[in-house]
């Protein structure tokens, strides 16, 4: 069964390695995101992570091994029309979608079910929030001005360049791209309740939400972070953009 | 007795001819789903299809907006002018298939009196499957902590082949367009 993906990948011209994941601790995590809405911390247990995002290549070796995700077979509840688009077929990504480039234009559940062939899942926004946190020498690097200058230099960047390859340099952890090449999916994109427009949490629109209250962002100064929360919560499952791709993890 | 049997099982040849056609790509059920209803019967999710019905997800434990999110569908369902049509169908997906277990969700039907067919009140087998239901109806919930669910609270109509033709967040009161939107796709069918 393993050997079919290989095969798959060989076929089409691409090597396709086994995916490598690096592990982080467990731990108790500051999120710009309180875990009650008020103030408390996120507890993480330890995980292992993809070291870098899924590529074109990766990609296409799972779409050949999983029919129902080939470009054009996707029904619209799963993915929007610009699921793939700049792929040049079905079998063959082309120019515009180079193999290590970071696989893009994919939804939420084409996502999912990638990272379930991997044995794997999407990471928690906490999990991803906690492992995006880190730097070449520290495992929370949030306050320095230096990361956070880098976070928004990246979002300043012109939206039309084309997509470096996987690839960067690799943080404390042994993992790379988290900040700087794609915005990528976590599982509980849905589950973020922050809206771009925080008037939105105001007066009769409040009843929108049920529970304990809307949740309110802590360190407003981390708006690098805060940013990205207001993007992914403003997304639908079967949206698709060129420039969010999406990484797995795996328990440890 | 009689008549209803027949009138299931002729739902059922409906249920079965509808099935055939093929599904359109933005319906709902093209999400592969099992949910569990409060009695434990196992049904995919897309054997919903053929009936115009409301949906939302909730949580039996909630003691916030949940129990207004089934009041509104109740008064909604009651507001529908639909002459001469089998009344519409509900269904309350949880959020929490950890704790709402098959006898709470019966439970919960009894004490709510909330009378099946019309009213199914389902689990999915794993929070997973919760959060890709809630993701293709558009949904967003959040677990706290404490075990509460931060959730959105709204009503969906879903079509005979699950598309969504109306949603709502009024909630504690009926609203009108929406209960106008329910009688044009029961008329529709």
């Amino acid at each position: 069964m393993r050997a079919v993906p290989i095969l798959a990948a060989l076929l089409a011209g691409f090597p396709a390695a086994a995916a490598e994941y690096a592990a982080l601790p467990a731990a108790v995590f500051n999120s710009v995101l309180p875990a009650d809405g008020i103030a408390a911390s996120a507890r993480i247990a330890a995980f292992a992570m993809r070291i870098e995002p899924v590529t074109n290549a990766q990609y296409l070796a799972f779409v050949q091994t999983h029919p129902a995700w080939r470009k054009g077979s996707v029904p619209a509840a799963l993915a929007d029309e610009g699921y793939l688009s700049h792929w040049a077929s079905a079998s063959a990504p082309g120019d515009q979608a180079l193999p290590e480039q970071p696989v893009t234009r994919v939804s939420w559940f084409a996502a999912q079910a990638y990272c379930e062939s991997e044995q794997a899942r999407l990471p928690t926004w906490y999990e991803w929030e906690y492992a995006a946190a880190a730097d070449a020498q520290h495992a929370d690097a949030r306050a320095d001005p230096q990361w956070r200058e880098r976070v928004l230099s990246w979002y300043g960047r012109p939206s039309g360049a084309a997509l470096a390859n996987v690839g960067g340099a690799a943080d404390v952890h042994g993992i790379r791209d988290l900040n700087g090449l794609v915005w990528e999916w976590v599982d509980d994109f849905n589950a973020l309740l922050v809206s771009a427009d925080s008037r939105d949490q105001n007066g009769a629109d409040t009843m929108k939400f049920c529970g304990a209250g809307a949740v309110t962002m802590q360190q407003k100064e981390n708006y690098a972070t805060l940013m990205r929360v207001a993007m992914l919560s403003a997304l639908k499952a079967s949206d698709t953009t060129r420039t969010l791709g999406f990484r797995c993890v795996r328990p440890l | 007795m009689k008549r209803l049997l027949l009138g299931m099982l002729l739902l059922l040849m409906v249920g079965h001819t509808l099935a055939e056609a093929p599904l359109p790509g933005a319906s709902v059920y093209q999400l592969d789903v099992v949910l569990t209803d409060q009695e434990g019967r196992d049904g995919y999710w897309a054997d919903r299809r053929g009936q115009v019905q409301l949906v939302s997800m909730f949580y039996t434990s909630c003691s916030m907006v949940c129990p207004m999110i089934v009041d509104t569908m109740k008064l909604t369902a009651q507001a529908v002018r639909a002459p001469g049509r089998a009344p519409l169908n509900v269904l309350l997906v949880s959020f929490d298939p950890t704790r709402d277990t098959v006898p709470v969700l019966h439970d919960y039907a009894q004490r709510r009196q909330l009378p099946a067919p019309r009213w199914t009140l389902a689990r999915t087998a794993s929070p997973t499957a919760a959060r890709q239901l809630a993701a293709v109806l558009g949904l967003q919930y959040r677990q706290l902590p404490d075990g509460d669910f931060n959730h959105s609270s709204e009503l969906i109509l879903l079509d005979a082949d699950g598309r969504i033709v109306a949603r709502t967040n009024v909630i504690g009161r009926v609203d009108p367009e929406f209960v106008q939107a329910i009688e044009r796709t029961l008329a529709d069918k």
